[in-house]
């Protein structure tokens, strides 16, 4: 196989990772509501919190997106 | 990231269209000086928007509290809720013993969300998307912390690595691992602002380029060019959202680190 095909297939792989970050905001989100209709007066108190765990999510999805990069523009 | 001559091979390897979305990263000087001690300490754009970012910040602050009024105006609420904000953080995260280190942490703050927001305006260089800058950034952060927490407690800052509550026969492997944890946060911390903010930018590049190669084919097809455009116009909403998250998550996170060395609860 060619060194140049390696190198899409592997960026092409390593952007799996961001399927992870997909489910875990999700998650957030998806959780966040389910607390906040419980409880609506209880909801504006854990805003930060969620906006927290969002971009801690997203940023563990965007490692693999980095590893992507590095391969296709820097290697 | 990429060399020069390596980033326009890309373009030109990307196929139908020659838009390198890695261009818009490169450091360039802009007044050339001659290195000292082998370093290259050349004025780029890097060093430029970063002045921009202090300057503009600077001539804010000092301007919203040169003349304040009971019923502030409009540039004074913007310095007041600054304040309120940086500071409800700390009294949140680390308790009131953190409020000694607000200005660090407040100069952190303005310093990231001025360089991220000004990142976002066309032709401007985003300082946060280079690692070395981020990197720089939270070494600053890692060193306080570790130097509050020694200084604070001494060589009982250690204990910060020993869980309580634990068996003695898993001590051996969580300390390691509290350890580990412990010297990645300058990596982890880094690299999550300096990969927010390139892949949100790159992202956009990449949108553009599809709306070029949709151009470029001419006739019917040009009409495609709107969904990508429209595509972009929604991320670049979402775009000024992270902008200002990824300041906030980089001080919440020196919020907490900080406590860590303060309290040295476990």
């Amino acid at each position: 196989m060619e060194a140049e095909a390696a190198k899409y297939i592997g960026a092409g792989i390593a952007c799996i990772a961001l399927a992870g970050a997909g489910i875990s905001i999700g998650t957030i989100f998806g959780n966040y509501l389910a607390g906040a209709l419980r409880n609506p007066s209880a909801a504006q108190s854990q805003f930060p919190n969620l906006l927290l765990g969002f971009a801690l999510a997203e940023a563990t999805g965007l490692f693999g997106l980095i590893v992507a990069l590095i391969l296709l523009f820097v290697v | 990231m990429a060399s020069k001559s390596h980033g326009e091979a890309n373009g030109q390897d990307a196929g139908g269209f020659n838009v390198d979305p890695m261009h818009q990263f490169e450091v360039h000087a802009i007044y050339e000086l001659p290195p000292v001690a082998g370093i290259d300490v050349s004025f780029t754009n890097s060093s430029l928007w970063m002045m921009i970012a202090i300057t503009l910040a600077s001539l804010l602050f000092i301007f919203s509290a040169r003349k304040p009024t009971l019923v502030p105006g409009r540039l004074q609420s913007f310095g007041e809720l600054t304040y309120e904000f940086v500071a409800n953080m700390i009294r949140d995260n680390a308790g009131k013993e953190g409020m000694k280190y607000f200005p660090f942490v407040f100069t952190l703050f303005v310093f990231v969300l001025f360089c991220n927001m000004l990142g976002m305006i066309p032709y401007s260089f985003t300082v946060t998307s280079h690692l070395i800058v981020t990197f720089a950034l939270a070494s600053a952060v890692f060193l306080l912390v570790t130097g509050v927490g020694f200084i604070r407690h001494g060589v009982g800052f250690l204990k910060l690595f020993v869980p309580s509550g634990i068996p003695v026969a898993l001590l051996p492997l969580l300390v390691v691992i509290e350890l580990i944890s412990y010297l990645t946060r300058p990596v982890s911390l880094s690299v999550r602002l300096f990969a927010n903010m390139m892949a949100g930018h790159t992202m956009l590049k990449v949108f553009g380029g599809f709306a070029v190669a949709f151009l470029s084919a001419g006739g019917v097809m040009s009409a495609g060019a709107i969904a990508p455009v429209a595509m972009m116009v929604a991320f670049t909403g979402l775009e000024f959202l992270i902008a200002f998250l990824q300041a906030y998550v980089f001080t919440i996170l020196t919020c907490i680190y900080l406590n860590d060395a303060i309290h040295l609860d476990h």
